[in-house]
């Protein structure tokens, strides 16, 4: 392999590659969170027979494009009692962090650009994991920032609860990768997609189940995704947060949801799927498998009713929490003996 | 080794930019009808009773209590998980100790019921 492309060996190069790597991963990732809501719209409109989408273009593929204009040439309503400048802030705090999250998921193996080596990844930092977890919860203080400026009681009680569940929650994720570290032996996504090169059965989902399951509910419950979407409960919160929020802020709300939806899938698929091995070239097996990832978390949204609060927390500090601490026990042991 | 954050810095900018032009040009090129009823916090449509800056429960501190002390604790973690390996038998032992300690905390804790909702 040539030299790795950095910028004391070639600045410009460097700098080129790195904003083709950028642009062409954020144009993916906005394409995949407009699409996201129509294949929502479609999948939960077949699964309860209805047709979903049918009218703006050939089976309504232009739906989520109008959806946007829509939403551009809409009023921007800022209510009179709220907190002009945290109101406008908050909903970039959740958009941002929601987009920059996927920087560090690898996308692919190493090519080679003129004559030097260049990783299929934005940031290759040593320690990935820990700016997946900071970045996430960021997002939450762009929810409570949202349901305290609003000044409403609805977004006052989503955003309090959304803090209590996202933080219960970001624990229990937070311990049951543990054990893919140990295993790994390194907290960059790079190494861990390593780790489980070979054959498919290296991949983690089979030597850590356990650790697989904690994690893919908590990050559901992370992302305030059905069944754990108290904050913004529909029927009894009016949306909680961002009931006040209209025109393009409420958009904002709405993309950084389904791009934290896209973040999580590629963060489940790159710990414990293998990233981007598999069959097909690089990117296409982890699009693939976000995509995966993607349809069962809105199927899970056409299944299952919304969990009561209290259930909520129980699962999360009496559940989801010993068992990780478990996984990790049982984990140490088996490397140890 | 700093030159690898390089990337997300462009990338913030990138995603900054993104929100602040897309609220911008529906602020610029929405339409503009302020109404005193339109302006006012939304409550089932009935006049507003009291206001939002009220006190809430104060399980919701507890919860974040909690939280930071576990939290340090898998922060604690995640730097002996990727060594746990070369640490072999000792590491297991000092943060087995570690783990049962803060378990026999979570388990008073449950006992006394700062886990019920």
């Amino acid at each position: 392999m040539p030299e790795m492309l950095s910028l004391s060996n070639d600045p410009i190069l460097f700098i080129a590659v790195m904003l083709a790597k950028i642009l062409a991963v954020f144009v993916v990732l906005l394409l995949i969170v407009a699409y996201a809501t129509y294949a929502e719209r479609k999948i939960i409109g077949h699964m309860q027979t209805r047709l979903g989408p049918t009218m703006t273009g050939p089976l309504g593929l232009l739906q989520p494009i109008a959806d946007g204009l829509k939403l551009f040439f809409k009023e921007d309503i800022i209510p009179a009692q709220a907190s002009k400048v945290a109101f406008i802030l908050a909903p970039m705090m959740i958009l941002v962090p929601a987009f920059i999250t996927v920087a560090v998921v690898p996308f692919g193996g190493d090519v080679v650009i003129g004559g030097y080596t260049v990783p299929l990844q934005i940031a290759d930092l040593d320690v990935g994991i820990l700016f997946i977890l900071a970045m996430e919860g960021l997002g939450v203080y762009g929810i409570v920032l949202a349901g305290w400026a609003s000044n409403n009681k609805y977004s006052l009680l989503g955003g309090i609860r959304s803090a209590a569940q996202v933080i219960s929650y970001e624990l229990a994720a937070g311990l049951s990768i543990v054990a893919v570290f140990m295993l790994a032996e390194t907290l960059s996504l790079r190494g861990i997609v390593e780790a489980q090169s070979g054959s498919m059965f290296n991949w983690f989902v089979f030597s850590q189940p356990l650790a697989f399951c904690v994690f893919f509910i908590t990050s559901v419950a992370e992302i305030n995704r059905v069944p754990f979407d108290l904050p913004e409960a529909e029927t009894e919160l009016v949306s909680g947060f961002c009931t006040e929020y209209s025109s393009m802020k409420y958009a904002l709300f709405f993309m950084a949801e389904y791009a934290n939806m896209v973040v999580v899938a590629a963060v489940i698929s790159t710990l414990f799927l293998g990233g981007p091995a598999g069959p097909f070239p690089g990117v296409i097996n982890l699009l693939l498998k976000i995509f995966f990832f993607m349809f069962v978390l809105i199927w899970m949204r056409a299944t299952f009713p919304r969990v009561r609060y209290d259930q909520l927390m129980f699962m999360g500090w009496k559940v989801f929490l010993p068992l990780a601490l478990l996984n990790i026990v049982i984990t140490g042991a088996v490397i140890v003996l | 080794m700093l030159e690898s954050y390089l990337p997300i810095l462009v990338l913030i900018a990138l995603a900054l930019m993104f929100a602040l032009g897309s609220v911008a040009f529906s602020f610029i090129f929405g339409p503009k009808k302020p109404s005193e009823v339109k302006l006012a916090p939304y409550e089932c449509g009935m006049p507003l009773i009291g206001t939002a800056r009220e006190q809430f429960s104060v399980k919701f501190y507890m919860v974040a209590m909690t939280f930071i002390v576990f939290d340090i604790e898998v922060v604690f973690l995640y730097p002996w998980a990727v060594v746990f390996k070369q640490l072999g038998m000792y590491g297991a032992g000092v943060m087995g100790f570690f783990v049962f300690v803060l378990i026999i905390g979570l388990a008073y804790e449950w006992k006394k019921g700062a886990l019920e909702w």
